[in-house]
């Protein structure tokens, strides 16, 4: 059988989803974003969303998000995202709104807009990156950095004497009145990319039925900055993140 | 409305009311005196339920003006109000607004500084707004107005110079003129555009993707440095056209003036009377009012300049505007600054003084 005869219509079992565009990421390979990315423009599909999208992206390593997932997108400055995506959904009520952030940019900078927009109710997602450490500008402590993990500007590990200690964001976000939905999910093998994707269309519907705000957490690997092969970053993700950050719906109002 | 209503009102309230008249679609702010009023005005009047603008008193200025981008980038008419220490956090999202060449109103309604400063008038503002205040080379177009009508008038004239530009536009106001009453006419009323008509005016808008066009992007990040230049060129030949367009003024009793009284907003104002008395006096004084703060009334201070004998520059600051005035004049007359700090607005008498000290 030729490559020619195997690539058939009927032979397809799997596509890439279209909104998800052809060309090469910036992303280090073993990097989670791909998958998120992947399974948000699969969601957006799915609902029949694409032309009434708009989604906000982050400072930090997704911040070029608007080069791969083929919707409007407005690139917010460092944290801001959830004001941008507070006035949009309330000037646009009928549009899927949603932001993607990372850790700095959500759980540091931007803790204020996050919580507010969160507590409001605003009918949006957000898609939080968790791999507890600064990506894009290399490797810099996070206020999600798990005790004793080593970064650059705590090269001898966190220590909360001088650093205090990680930030739960998505535990603060469930008792938050405006909360309707929050999650703690990852995408390291199939079964837990098949439940995150089922929590980030949960999210976006309840935001289009009006029931408040959703936070899906992706707890999430950086092995370039973790110094790891993507299979190790993976193990130490489930040995050591998830015991922090245990997987699973935290709210879930329905 | 078939007469023209006159009414008697703050300036900060005429704010609210020719927003909600004018087709604002939104509006983000957070309390500090003295603007409070606009805020509290339109939670009072309560347009979601009639023109369906959207108020939302936000957690921060910080959140504002990020909201104010938020909105702006699906091409509504949106705003904020904010005194002289919140307009200091805006600038950050001034600066991406602008390097994303984003419309929208920004009223400051100016208190003295620095710091927390005091809650009284003051043009202090100045410099920040006409000369950047945020990073990177941008321009704010920077209305000044001098009474409540114009505050009122100005809210329109300055979403229609945001859009036709794409670029953030400011009130420069102060807590004298918001806090003061005066008569106004307010402007009548303008629906808000349509998705359609939002759709054909600002087809760059992150409004979803209609008739599954291409994706809008907003945003101010080229990390290609040829491609960052060109998009700074792109700017400023933009600024370049708003110079040479935009420019706006008020003269008053320039014809057979030999000194000139450069003034703008609350010291204007004050500039007319020091004109009534130092002409009692024998002093023959005009005015040149800067309306346009930037672009700056350039050229028409030159070409007074060569006419009078002596320029004072009036200001509620230590002496801001004074600097582009020296500029416009290129040294052909002698130029002085006035003014009084923290707060205090100079009483016509001091200025006349100053009038007289540059005849002698």
């Amino acid at each position: 059988m030729t490559k020619e005869e195997i690539i058939q219509k009927e032979n397809l079992v799997y596509k890439k989803p279209e909104l998800l565009n052809d060309v090469p990421m910036h992303y280090c390979p073993g990097c989670s974003h791909g998958v998120v990315h992947k399974l948000v423009s699969e969601v957006i599909e799915e609902m029949g969303m694409a032309d009434k999208t708009i989604a906000i992206s982050p400072v930090g390593c997704a911040v070029f998000a608007y080069k791969y997932i083929d919707v409007d997108w407005q690139e917010a400055a460092h944290g801001r995202a959830p004001a941008l995506a507070s006035a949009v959904k309330r000037l646009w009520p009928d549009r899927l709104v949603f932001t993607y952030q990372g850790d700095g940019d959500l759980a540091c900078i931007g803790t204020a807009e996050t919580i507010h927009a969160l507590n409001r109710g605003e009918n949006i997602t957000i898609i939080f990156i968790n791999n507890a450490i600064y990506g894009m500008t290399g490797g810099q402590m996070a206020p999600t950095t798990l005790l004793g993990m080593k970064t650059v500007t705590c090269p001898y590990g966190r220590d909360p004497k001088l650093h205090g200690y990680p930030l739960k964001i998505a535990d603060i976000a469930a008792q938050l009145e405006g909360t309707c939905y929050v999650t703690r999910q990852s995408v390291e093998k199939v079964p837990a990319i098949l439940k995150a994707k089922k929590a980030i269309r949960k999210a976006f519907e309840y935001s289009m039925q009006g029931k408040g705000s959703s936070l899906v957490e992706i707890v999430s690997t950086c092995n370039t900055n973790w110094k790891m092969t993507p299979d190790k970053a993976n193990k130490w993700m489930e040995e050591n993140m998830v015991p922090f950050y245990p997987l699973g719906d935290l709210k879930d109002k329905g | 409305m078939a007469e023209k209503e006159i009414t008697l009102m703050k300036g900060n309230e005429a704010i609210a009311h020719a927003a909600i008249r004018c087709g604002c679609d939104g509006y983000f702010g957070y309390p500090i005196t003295p603007q409070s009023e606009v805020l509290e005005t339109l939670a009072a009047e309560k347009p979601w339920e009639t023109t369906g603008m959207v108020v939302l008193q936000a957690e921060s200025e910080v959140a504002s003006i990020n909201m104010v981008y938020g909105g702006a980038a699906t091409g509504k008419r949106v705003m904020t109000s904010s005194s002289s220490p919140g307009i200091s956090l805006m600038q950050e999202g001034i600066s991406y607004m602008a390097g994303a060449e984003l419309p929208a109103l920004i009223v400051n309604v100016s208190r003295g500084g620095p710091g927390l400063g005091t809650i009284q008038p003051s043009q202090a503002d100045y410099f920040q707004t006409v000369k950047g205040g945020g990073h990177g080379d941008y321009r704010l177009i920077t209305l000044a107005p001098a009474s409540v009508q114009e505050m009122a008038d100005f809210v329109d004239l300055a979403f229609e110079l945001a859009f036709r530009y794409r670029n953030p536009a400011m009130i420069l106001s102060d807590g004298a003129i918001g806090q003061m009453m005066e008569k106004v006419v307010l402007p009548p009323f303008k629906p808000r555009r349509t998705t359609e008509e939002i759709a054909r005016e600002c087809p760059w808008a992150t409004t979803g993707r209609i008739g599954m066009r291409k994706p809008n992007i907003i945003t101010s990040l080229e990390l290609r440095s040829e491609e960052m230049e060109q998009n700074n060129l792109r700017i400023q030949a933009k600024y370049k056209v708003i110079e040479e367009k935009e420019v706006r003024y008020e003269e008053y009793m320039t014809e057979d003036a030999e000194y000139l009284i450069v003034a703008f907003g609350s010291a204007a104002r004050i500039a007319k009377k020091v004109i009534a008395i130092a002409r009692e006096e024998g002093i023959k004084v005009g005015l040149l009012r800067p309306i346009t703060l930037w672009p700056f009334p350039s050229k028409k201070i030159g070409e007074l300049g060569k006419k009078v004998k002596g320029i004072l520059s009036l200001e509620i600051n230590a002496g801001q505007m004074v600097e582009d005035i020296k500029l416009a004049v290129e040294c052909n007359v002698p130029v002085k600054w006035y003014g009084r700090l923290g707060g205090i607005i100079p009483e016509p008498e001091e200025v006349v003084n100053e009038i007289k000290k540059m005849t002698l």
